[in-house]
């Protein structure tokens, strides 16, 4: 976890331009346990265990090469937790609540397992860029290699049971963190969210539920888990949707460009300008240029590889941050200090390796 | 009072008046029939009063509703209803009329799993009720430090958890 930066959040992928992250998760329940808000600590340490040993039998084991490592969060320092959090492995509800909980995790942290959050398993296959199908097939392979250890709770009429009823049936969630900056400029996002909703998509902030929306970054997701199989809901969302949502914005780009060229020009340029001199410099601030500069790259206005600027919107939050150098750690004015410089040096390397 | 003509209760009383004579007449429902009277309509008091016999019904269920618990984890409506998620799998039929609508208004009105199910699905169903019910008892037994009880139980859960041949 001290590596400064994660795979999925730093890489890109395809439409990348568009799609930041795709992410399967499936809610499961450990089959004769009561659900996480009826469960004492003794028994969520069961919990734990039962889990444990399936992945230590399922997954290569626990701490080998090609296998997982074991994240207890209530004995975890407070940093790791929230570095799990900003690389969006953990809900931010999970990195802080209180409780026996923990977290399996793949070497290239794609695959995860937090395990006693609002489900006794949250089974999770995160990548960049437009990969969907690929999360899916990841995420479903996971679970199987856990269902051949230990059993899930399931009813013959409402499927697979989670701890809330509306996630009942295949107790899957499938999301794309979007970057939809043209359709902001073309005011059109709250359009896009009306429809979304009517397609009973959830649509939620750069953190996932309850999180505000930085930087023009949304995440979609389904809602419906029950009355259609895996694969029919899959090819909805990633077939159908998706591809509608990335045309759309892609549509939104162009005339916005055709528009308001120079407007588009001087917010990417300001923002260029702005982190290339910032002597401090907020977590939110940065979030916000490099998004900016993200549509910029992307529009082929500035120079700079997109790799650059996923890295950065990872290393300019609070924990990333202090892990490159930790005297962030020692005051506000030294938090935004140390961003701003690195964020400097970063995009002059970054330019500089361009040309 | 039974029938004139037989021994089956009378449903049509009726005076028949015939020449100055005045004569009782008792039916059953076969020779009212047969002897062309229409029978009575039996109207019971919830239809005189529609109304006043839903809202008893209503109520009658909404109090069955509210005073509904999980007998596996011992999940009330009220904290159910307070948190929107329940306590074990048992729940899901311990609370069945409202996670039915909860359910569907959720899932756009869809109302049966169609997707993937594990192996053996139905019985792990039973086996993770009884599970459930037997662990709070295991608890209960420990904080009323009924050692006995508490040993004999966490040897059936072992049992219950160990594949079985």
């Amino acid at each position: 976890m001290s590596q400064p930066f994660s795979a999925a959040m730093s890489q890109v992928g395809p439409d990348s331009d568009v799609v930041v992250t795709s992410r399967v998760r499936l809610a499961r329940n450990i089959s004769g346990f009561p659900f996480i808000s009826r469960a004492s600590n003794p028994v969520r340490q069961e919990i734990m265990r039962v889990v444990r040993r399936a992945v230590d039998q399922s997954c290569n084991g626990i701490d080998h090469d090609q296998g997982m490592r074991w994240i207890e969060l209530q004995s975890a320092p407070s940093r790791d937790r929230i570095l799990l959090s900003e690389r969006h492995l953990v809900s931010r509800h999970f990195a802080n609540s209180d409780g026996p909980r923990a977290l399996a995790l793949s070497n290239d942290e794609h695959s995860s397992i937090m395990v006693n959050e609002e489900d006794h398993l949250r089974i999770q296959f995160l990548c960049a860029g437009s990969r969907l199908s690929d999360a899916f097939k990841e995420a479903f392979a996971l679970e199987n290699a856990l269902a051949n250890c230990t059993n899930f709770s399931f009813h013959p009429r409402w499927g697979y049971l989670t701890a809330c009823p509306t996630n009942v049936g295949c107790g899957i969630r499938m999301s794309a963190m979007l970057h939809l900056p043209g359709a902001q400029i073309m005011k059109e996002t709250d359009r896009i969210k009306r429809a979304a909703k009517e397609l009973h998509l959830a649509v939620r902030g750069y953190y996932g539920e309850g999180s505000e929306s930085i930087g023009d970054f949304f995440q979609f997701s389904n809602q419906t888990t029950l009355g259609a199989t895996e694969d029919a809901l899959l090819e909805e969302f990633n077939g159908i949707v998706l591809p509608r949502l990335i045309g759309y914005e892609r549509e939104a780009r162009t005339a916005a460009l055709a528009r308001y060229r120079s407007r588009i020009e001087d917010i990417v340029f300001r923002a260029h300008a702005n982190l290339s001199a910032a002597r401090l410099l907020t977590a939110d601030a940065a979030t916000k240029d490099l998004s900016r500069m993200r549509f910029g790259v992307v529009m082929g206005l500035l120079p700079i590889e997109l790799t650059t600027i996923q890295r950065l919107l990872l290393q300019v939050q609070p924990a990333h941050l202090s892990l490159i150098d930790p005297r962030s750690l020692e005051s506000e004015e030294a938090d935004r200090e140390v961003r701003a410089t690195y964020v400097r040096q970063e995009l002059l390397r970054g330019t500089t390796d361009t040309k | 009072m039974n029938c004139d003509h037989c021994d089956k209760p009378a449903v049509v009383h009726e005076i028949v008046i015939k020449g100055g004579d005045s004569k009782e007449v008792h039916l059953c429902s076969d020779h009212a029939i047969a002897a062309g009277y229409p029978l009575p309509v039996e109207q019971p008091l919830a239809d005189i009063f529609p109304k006043l016999g839903s809202v008893a019904k209503v109520e009658a269920a909404k109090s069955k509703e509210r005073s509904a618990k999980c007998a596996a984890c011992g999940l009330t409506f009220t904290i159910f209803r307070k948190s929107a998620t329940l306590g074990c799998p048992a729940c899901y039929d311990a609370f069945m009329p409202m996670i039915e609508k909860v359910i569907e208004s959720a899932q756009d009105g869809a109302t049966h799993h169609l997707g993937r199910s594990p192996v053996g699905g139905a019985e792990i169903e039973r086996v993770q009720n009884l599970r459930v019910k037997m662990m709070r008892d295991l608890e209960a037994a420990i904080a009323a430090e009924q050692y006995e009880r508490a040993a004999k139980l966490r040897d059936e859960l072992k049992a219950l958890d160990s594949p079985s041949p």
